[in-house]
């Protein structure tokens, strides 16, 4: 069986798995896929927390990507990061660069076991502030360069493809160069309040033939979490990674208040399978959860499984699917093959489903840019299971 | 990584082990290897492979280690391609004996 079959029927832990410790969030950006601004009160407590670490450690989770809204906010941030790594639970953690200090950046340097990942959605401050709020660009680079002076290797820089950004492709690259940093490119979900400005924001289907021949022509070089799989439509199989979903199989996420979804992008009751609270904890959910035991089952294409490029697109993103208001076993909203426009033409205005959180600041006025997007924070995308995976020469 | 790996030779008479950074979590499709100083992931594709990998330290060499782990000389190039690329993106090291 190749890799590919034998992650669909999923495994006894997370390859990799993403856990936001808090809704609260400093920015605001507009595109934020957990809809996150404002703590949540029933937010896991740090005694959970560390017990959740010690389940990860039990089920040889290696590590999480975590996200928030923005971590370090969290007082006790550092506190469980030191005790994750303690555990031998290694940790990559997205941030807008908001607590990168100097003495933050020296600690980070000399750590094995935590990887940092800055969002920047824009190569020049007008581009990313659009999207992340005003001042969000300079924070992000200034703690680039305090990561940088540190001596820190190859943090991430993680980027979210946006119709304003994606003719900055190289300017990213060359940032991420200047710095040491390996850049990260991922795909723009509707999910939380990207629900809101997809329609604005999302690549046209000329830059998403651009996006793919760009990525195909740098390789590994440069990371995608897979999360352009949908791409492989394209069909030449020269996109770098296993491409494929992995929600429920092989990654899935934990939200601030315990919750268990199948993927970051999936914030929605449909896609939710238990609570870490829950007699069981979160090995009883991955292991035995009504939802990931059906995503684990073999799942239909639908109106796709005709198409010649179903086998390499596997007919998309669930998330990009459902809201959208698309059906689950239809196209891809941004397929290569343009189905996914048509099927979007038949959506009814207002008929998506919304998310079922938001945590979205009260009082903040809109966000006055041209392009009529209304808010922010992006913690960026989970690292898909398969980033950086390059088979082995393998045997049987 | 693999063309790095194909392109140099593995030298099967050698003694190997594991970086000490690296874990392993057995699947039933052979294992999940995760190194902590590179932070990548790597595939066992092959329970065999898994005990080749483990063994490796108690071997005078990788090629000690495939006998024992009952891997025949017909798969030897198999596993040795799967080794170099283990070598290759630091999973596993020459010990100095």
């Amino acid at each position: 069986m190749s890799l590919v079959d034998e992650f669909q029927y999923g495994l006894d832990a997370p390859i990799c798995l993403t856990w936001e410790l808090t809704y609260a969030c400093n920015l605001s950006c507009v595109h934020c896929l957990s809809s996150s601004g404002r703590r949540d009160p029933r937010e896991l407590s740090t005694a959970e927390c560390k017990a959740l670490i010690d389940e990860f450690e039990r089920m040889q989770v290696f590590y999480v990507n975590i996200g928030g809204g923005e971590p370090t906010v969290r007082p006790d941030f550092w506190e469980l990061v030191d005790y994750a790594t303690e555990h031998h639970v290694g940790v990559k953690f997205s941030t807008n660069g908001i607590k990168i200090t100097e003495d933050v950046a020296a600690r980070l340097a000399a750590s094995d076991y935590v990887d940092v990942q800055i969002s920047l959605d824009g190569a020049t401050a007008e581009v990313n502030d659009h999207v992340r709020g005003p001042g969000s660009y300079d924070t992000a680079i200034r703690a680039m360069e305090r990561l940088y002076a540190a001596g820190f290797e190859n943090f991430k820089i993680s980027v979210v493809v946006t119709r304003q950004n994606a003719g900055q492709l190289d300017e990213f690259k060359a940032i991420a160069d200047r710095y040491r940093a390996q850049l990260r490119i991922t795909r723009l979900r509707p999910s939380g309040r990207g629900a809101d400005v997809w329609d604005e924001l999302h690549p046209t289907s000329g830059q998403q033939r651009e996006l793919y021949d760009w990525l195909v022509a740098n390789g590994e070089q440069v990371l995608t979490g897979d999360s352009f799989f949908h791409l492989a439509g394209y069909g030449d199989g020269g996109l770098p990674g296993l491409n494929l979903c992995g929600a429920g199989r092989v990654v899935c996420l934990v939200d601030p208040v315990g919750d268990v979804y199948a993927c970051p992008f999936a914030i929605h009751d449909t896609f939710l399978a238990g609570n870490i609270r829950a007699e069981g904890g979160f090995t009883g959910v991955w292991r035995e959860s009504a939802l990931f035991t059906e995503l684990r089952n073999p799942q239909g294409g639908g109106a796709c499984t005709s198409c010649s490029a179903y086998d390499a697109c596997r007919g998309g993103c669930m998330a990009a699917k459902f809201f959208t208001g698309l059906p689950l076993d239809g196209p891809d909203p941004e397929c290569v093959r343009g189905h996914g426009e048509l099927a979007l033409a038949g959506v009814s205005a207002g008929s998506a489903p919304k998310p079922s959180l938001d945590h979205s600041h009260r009082k903040r006025a809109p966000v006055p840019v041209t392009i009529g997007m209304r808010r922010p924070p992006d913690r960026a995308c989970d690292e898909n299971p398969l980033a950086g995976f390059t088979p082995p020469g393998r045997p049987g | 990584m693999s063309t790095e790996a194909q392109a140099r030779p593995f030298d099967l008479d050698a003694p190997w082990r594991l970086d000490e950074r690296v874990a392993i979590r057995p699947e039933r499709f052979g294992a999940l290897l995760y190194h902590f100083g590179t932070r990548r992931l790597s595939f066992l594709k092959s329970p065999e492979l898994l005990t080749v990998v483990r063994s490796l330290s108690e071997h005078p060499s990788a090629r000690a280690a495939c006998a024992g782990a009952g891997v025949g000389s017909p798969q030897l190039p198999t596993y040795r391609a799967a080794l170099a690329a283990l070598a290759a993106s630091r999973m596993i090291q020459r010990r100095s004996v």
